[in-house]
């Protein structure tokens, strides 16, 4: 059997099964918890009279906070095991990959471990999410002047 | 010349320790994954030391050789530095179980003065996912091709004075690169070279699949099993002897569609079940080695993999 033979062999029997049940598993989880943000941001707003802008940001740390509570107490891989991407993609998929890294790192010493492993994966996220917020800006200004 | 065969090397006392998840009763076992210790590569050193310490109570060992899963084989290291015996650091991934009992079988055959020699293996999960994955807490979805590291550490003295089991021939694997670049598929990184070093010892050998009672591979996991023997059946050798220890090894399939890696799996198996059974005569053991490095897989290089078989005789 040649390489390519083999390769193709390999990738027709490594598909994920599943894929369909766990697409819509992590569309409803994301939906839900878009849902629950809606409804943390109105009661926030009604409750403290904040603006708009300002609640957005404290339903953004209530998420922040719960997932890297949840990242410590080590039941955030159990939910993620259920839920798949569904919680992963939102604010709380990169809470719980800071929160994990430092945990990790946590005896690895405060420069050459924490802080140099505390973004490991959500550097990127921080990177490419600053680069397209300024091209889309700049489209935006393109756009509608 | 890639097979030969040795002249009276037993495999003589064991010992081994495993943690949580394996399906397996070994000697000793650790109550959680850093049991008592604050890191867990400590906790892979303490499980090293453990079987060692317990081995070279009933044993006078000339020279260790041992292998991990941790960069430049620290753990090995580490635990060596507390006996003061001679060591050799080994590494061929998931085979070293099996290149070890070559390499101490050499020497024991060569070298006058070397009586016993003690082949030690261990992995950890926690420590191998922090080597080759994400941060060991980052609770991202398993593929369903990912392996599972076995934790645990496995013990063994290869030594001249006869036992009943005893280590017959050998077949160093030739490293095999199929053009897999899927770090997460193991498997079918593995079953290439597990495949052309079974084709190689049989010809060698000159022997059938039928000879052996047994053939057990290291860590295939079902997906890889599959893939050698679909390789296996292209070259008309049909193995229906075939035991995939990893694929044994862990069954919870809560935490691996595939079963348990690392090179820890095929002596745990193999100790603990294969020879405790006592059903197989002739057991050829085929160690598989994923050799992948973190740079060289980020940099999107295809990954080799490495297969080494000894054939053992139990009288």
């Amino acid at each position: 059997m040649d390489k390519k033979e083999y390769n193709d062999l390999v990738t027709s029997k490594s598909k994920n099964p599943n894929i369909l049940e766990d697409a819509f598993i992590s569309f409803l989880a994301g939906g839900v918890l878009g849902a629950f943000y809606e409804i943390l941001t109105c009661w926030y707003i009604e409750m403290f009279n904040l603006t708009d802008q300002i609640a957005l940001g404290w339903s953004c740390l209530t998420f922040i906070a719960i997932a890297v509570i949840l990242t410590g107490f080590a039941v955030f891989d159990d939910i993620v095991a259920k839920f798949k991407f569904g919680v992963i993609i939102p604010i709380t998929g990169f809470a719980h990959s800071v929160a994990s890294a430092l945990i990790d790192y946590r005896r690895d010493g405060f420069i050459t471990g924490l802080g140099a492993n505390m973004f490991k994966l959500a550097g990127s996220v921080i990177l490419f999410g600053s680069v397209s917020a300024f091209l889309f800006a700049i489209v935006k200004v393109i756009i509608y002047g | 010349m890639a097979s030969f065969k040795f002249k009276n090397v037993y495999l003589g006392d064991t010992s081994t320790i495993s943690g949580v998840n394996e399906k397996i009763n070994t000697k000793f076992s650790i109550s959680d994954y850093f049991d008592g210790e604050k890191t867990s590569e400590d906790a892979e050193v303490k499980m090293q030391k453990i079987v060692l310490k317990d081995i070279s109570k009933k044993n006078k060992i000339d020279v260790m050789l041992s292998a991990d899963l941790s960069n430049q084989t620290g753990i090995s290291n580490k635990a060596a530095s507390e006996f003061p015996n001679s060591h050799l650091g080994l590494y061929s991934a998931c085979a070293s179980f099996a290149e070890g009992l070559i390499v101490a079988g050499s020497l024991i055959g060569s070298a006058q003065n070397v009586q016993n020699a003690c082949v030690t293996v261990s992995s950890h999960n926690l420590s191998a996912e922090r080597t080759f994955r994400y941060p060991i807490e980052y609770g991202s979805p398993r593929r369903v091709t990912q392996n599972f590291t076995a934790t645990g550490a496995a013990a063994a003295i290869v030594t001249k004075d006869p036992t009943n089991i005893k280590i017959e021939s050998c077949t160093i694997g030739k490293v095999t690169d199929y053009g897999i670049k899927d770090a997460n598929n193991m498997g079918a990184i593995m079953a290439p070279s597990a495949a052309r070093t079974i084709i190689e010892h049989l010809n060698d050998t000159k022997r059938s699949a039928n000879y052996y009672d047994l053939i057990l591979t290291g860590d295939l996991g079902t997906l890889g099993s599959e893939l050698m023997m679909t390789l296996l059946e292209k070259n008309d050798i049909t193995l229906k002897n075939h035991i995939d220890a990893g694929a044994e090894l862990i069954v919870d399939k809560k935490l691996t569609d595939q079963g348990a890696s690392g090179p820890v799996c095929l002596p745990l198996y193999f100790i603990e079940k294969v020879l405790k059974e006592k059903k197989y005569k002739r057991i050829l053991i085929v160690g598989t080695g994923a050799l992948q490095n973190q740079t060289l897989v980020n940099q999107k290089n295809t990954l080799p993999s490495v297969s080494h078989a000894v054939s053992i005789e139990v009288i």
